[in-house]
């Protein structure tokens, strides 16, 4: 996509003036060294979110109450699964880590554009992860400790419903996630705007740094939204404090959904963008062709993020709002399968004509398209408000968003880990390993969540301990999928270990270890690229290749 | 473990009308090891399951189209069979294709959904109003219609009990809400404390019950029998635990209770009102 001049390992030449250990990894600076300790965080925050998922599956496989002590325990596991994954998993890993990693690489620019605030961005996130674990162990409800009112928060439940200080730390933990997210928008937009290399015009800008940009600017009109009305709930708590969503005080408990929305919407775009970005990239490099009307696929993206801010009270249908309403938000929220659709064809078309090679990157990178459409379709389906009446809050949903989210945004951070591993570390992973995690994982997610679709037509709702006995077959099946899917998470950890262990003694990778579809500045740095890039900028030329 | 499948020629041609023929006695609950969407006992209900099954079919054949595709690709442009990968980066029309027939399908689904939509949320000339109130974690039910009939709890069923009375675990309860058949019925939507929502599948009902706010809805049952849903609204501890279950008698039946001051003949005290049935 990008015409790179002759090559030759830029800014290699030098010394690189490594820091001493705590320097390099405490103070950090350097965006590669962020992005590191940022994926690092974000597989430490998915372990965490994966066992209380674990926990909720185990506990589900069977009628009656198994291991939680009561349902507000199985609440507690249910919501922070929800809020680890999103704001410590799924975030930290797109946009901090490959974002952090990728986005100076591969517009040509030496570093981030305030290294320090990276640095901060990063370091603020350790501290709300530590709030949001300290929350599982103070008191929330007489019920016990935690809080249990779902990721979404809402009011009553979340003030007067949740007394106890257990929701406190989380408001605080979300409060200090949500400005590490913002210095990060802040930081991208602005790297990405100003510090381009010569000649790349943002309409030669490689798809994965055009995904972080909308990305970021989500972000930046997103998270404020979110932290007010984090702060409205927390002065709401006090005790004669305010009463913005407390009806007795002439407030409106749906006003908090609202302002929720508003940033809960652009939120699920914010994770599944970067993924877009990454699968582009992977798909153009195993067909080695040209991304298919990148143009088209850029805007796309923009589109999606456009759209994504006027259509968040598809979230709200049973709230009892006005019809008028409902059918705006139908017909604007059908609106959305058009640019996504746009992207599924570039990517079938980048294909067509291609060559094309089945590595694991690609794997998960086909995996991915294939689930995102039938997470993509069933958002058609529940987009409908007049069908929502009968989904909403049912297992249809949570199956519907999983396969987005955990067959998409997860697909795609797999996808990413796989493609750049070998430039990141050096080491190329080990093929088996790397094939048994993919397929395990594959076959498991599927066996967890196509279930999921059947319970909820059949009408089982989100978010309970317990349930009917007439739901126990799938609830069993998407049981056995969450043993396949831990068994396969194994597998990526030997995957690791292997290569950090063994691997890095034999597999050790050259600067473009893809071959000649791999067209994107960080193949002509080495592997891993040296601790500054580009002292002397690298030069686009004036190609008109796609 | 009992499968009931439903019979594919019947989803295809008109799943509703077919269902809705063959079912006798109707006792609306999640089916054993149950697939698709429970039957329709309200006209709401049976145009929702419509679009449903519109929209079912236009995704289906959105994910098959996309499958065959990408495994004709799959194997035609694999590195084997096809060395040199082609240079092509554009191609407008089909560009162009790809943008509007998307737009073209979305308009097939626009038009049914809106209809459901207006059809399912204006409440039409109702006969009978009821008022459904949430709380932790029980609902409370009052008919303003009638000043004789005080309004009561309807406490879900602890398991000995739900065995005892035969009904489901986790759906029935000691209080049924009591409406007659073939009439309209407005429902009234509000709640004491957390929110909570009002639901009963088969009635294509899911109200969001607000604190400060009345929520309405309404559906007219087809067929007399006992209908079960989930509280569907996050509320707290025992959310899992506060079922709504709807039974629904003959008009005649209806009156003699309402005359009876909320009680069936043979009961001497009215339906309900006990306290917390076994709640953990």
């Amino acid at each position: 996509m990008v015409a790179i001049p002759e090559t030759g390992g830029y800014g290699a030449d030098h010394d690189d003036g490594k820091p001493g250990f705590f320097a390099r990894w405490f103070y950090s600076t350097n965006h590669k060294d962020i992005g590191t300790l940022y994926l690092i965080f974000g597989i430490i925050s998915g372990l965490i979110g994966g066992y209380l998922s674990f926990m909720m599956r185990l506990e589900l496989m069977e009628p009656g109450f198994q291991y939680f002590a009561n349902g507000h325990d199985f609440n507690v596991f249910a919501s922070m699964h929800g809020l680890i994954m999103i704001f410590f998993m799924v975030m930290p890993a797109v946009i901090g880590g490959f974002g952090n990693w990728f986005v100076p690489i591969m517009i040509g620019a030496p570093d981030m554009a305030f290294p320090r605030m990276n640095n901060l961005s990063f370091w603020l996130l350790p501290v709300a992860l530590i709030c949001l674990l300290i929350s599982f162990f103070v008191p929330g409800t007489a019920a016990g400790d935690g809080f249990g009112g779902g990721w979404v928060m809402y009011p009553p439940l979340s003030t007067s419903g949740s007394p106890g200080p257990a929701f406190d730390f989380i408001i605080i933990g979300l409060l200090a996630a949500g400005f590490s997210s913002i210095f990060g928008a802040i930081n991208f937009i602005t790297t990405i705007l100003n510090m381009r290399a010569p000649g790349m015009t943002l309409h030669k800008m490689p798809l994965f740094a055009w995904s972080v940009l909308v990305t970021a600017f989500l972000l930046l009109l997103a998270l404020p939204v979110l932290a007010a009305s984090l702060f409205m709930l927390f002065t709401d708590r006090i005790d004669g404090g305010t009463g913005f969503f407390d009806p007795a005080m002439g407030g409106d408990p749906q006003m908090f959904q609202h302002l929720f929305w508003f940033f809960g919407h652009p939120e699920v775009y914010i994770m599944i963008l970067p993924a877009f970005g990454i699968i582009s990239h992977i798909v153009s490099t195993f067909s080695r062709k040209p991304i298919f009307g990148y143009l088209g696929m850029a805007y796309a993206m923009v589109a999606i993020g456009v759209v994504g801010f006027v259509v968040w009270a598809h979230h709200m249908y049973t709230v009892g709002m006005d019809v008028n309403l409902k059918a705006y938000f139908l017909a604007a929220t059908l609106i959305i399968a058009v640019p996504t659709g746009v992207k599924i064809f570039s990517w079938l078309a980048t294909m067509w004509g291609g060559s094309i090679r089945y590595t694991i990157p690609m794997q998960w990178a086909l995996a991915f398209i294939f689930l995102f459409v039938i997470g993509g379709v069933t958002g058609v389906m529940l987009a409908n408000a007049g069908v929502d009446a009968y989904l909403h809050d049912t297992y249809y949903v949570v199956a519907h968003f999983h396969y987005v989210l955990s067959m998409g945004a997860v697909f795609g951070i797999f996808a990413g880990f796989y493609y750049w591993f070998g430039k990141m570390s050096g080491i190329q992973y080990n093929k088996w390993l790397a094939a048994a995690h993919f397929w395990l994982f594959f076959i498991g997610v599927n066996v967890i969540f196509f279930p999921q679709h059947f319970l909820g037509y059949n009408g089982m709702q989100r978010r309970v301990a317990d349930y009917p006995e007439a739901f126990e077959l799938w609830n069993k099946v998407s049981s056995y999928g969450a043993i396949i899917t831990l068994i396969g998470t194994g597998f990526f950890f030997l995957m690791l270990l292997e290569a950090f262990t063994i691997g890095r003694k034999t597999r050790r990778v050259g600067d473009n270890y893809w071959g000649d579809g791999a067209t994107t500045l960080e193949w002509t740095l080495s592997s891993p690229p040296p601790f500054h890039q580009f002292n002397t900028l690298p030069r686009i030329e004036d190609t008109d290749e796609h | 473990m009992r499968f009931k499948r439903p019979n594919l020629m019947s989803v295809m041609t008109g799943l509703t009308a077919a269902l809705l023929a063959g079912s006798a006695a109707m006792a609306a609950e999640p089916t054993p090891g149950g697939w698709w969407l429970q039957e329709p006992a309200t006209p709401v209900m049976v145009k929702l399951t419509e679009v449903h099954n519109l929209v079912f079919w236009i995704i289906c054949a959105i994910v098959i189209f996309v499958m065959v595709l990408m495994g004709y690709i799959m194997i035609r442009f694999r590195e084997k069979a096809n060395p040199v990968p082609s240079k092509t980066s554009h191609n407008t029309l089909i560009e162009v294709i790809w943008t509007i027939v998307p737009v073209l399908i979305l308009l097939v689904i626009v038009v049914p959904s809106m209809q459901l939509l207006y059809y399912q949320d204006q409440v039409p000339e109702t006969e009978l109003t009821v008022k459904a109130v949430g709380n932790t974690w029980n609902w409370e039910y009052a008919y303003p219609d009638y000043e004789n009939i005080e309004s009561y709890i309807s406490n879900p069923l602890d398991e000995d009990a739900s065995e005892a009375a035969g009904k489901p675990f986790l759906l029935g309860t000691d209080a049924p809400l009591v409406v007659p058949v073939n009439t309209k019925v407005k429902v009234l939507v509000t709640s004491l404390n957390n929110m909570h929502a009002w639901t009963v599948p088969s009635f294509g009902i899911k109200m969001d019950a607000v604190p400060g706010l009345v929520n309405e809805t309404w559906f007219e049952v087809f067929e007399e029998g006992t209908y079960y849903g989930p509280c569907s609204e996050i509320c707290g501890v025992n959310h899992y635990y506060m079922p709504i279950e709807v039974q629904v008698v003959s008009k005649a039946e209806f009156e003699r209770w309402v005359a009876n001051d909320g009680a069936f003949p043979g009961q001497t005290a009215q339906l309900g009102g006990t306290t917390t049935a076994a709640q953990k």
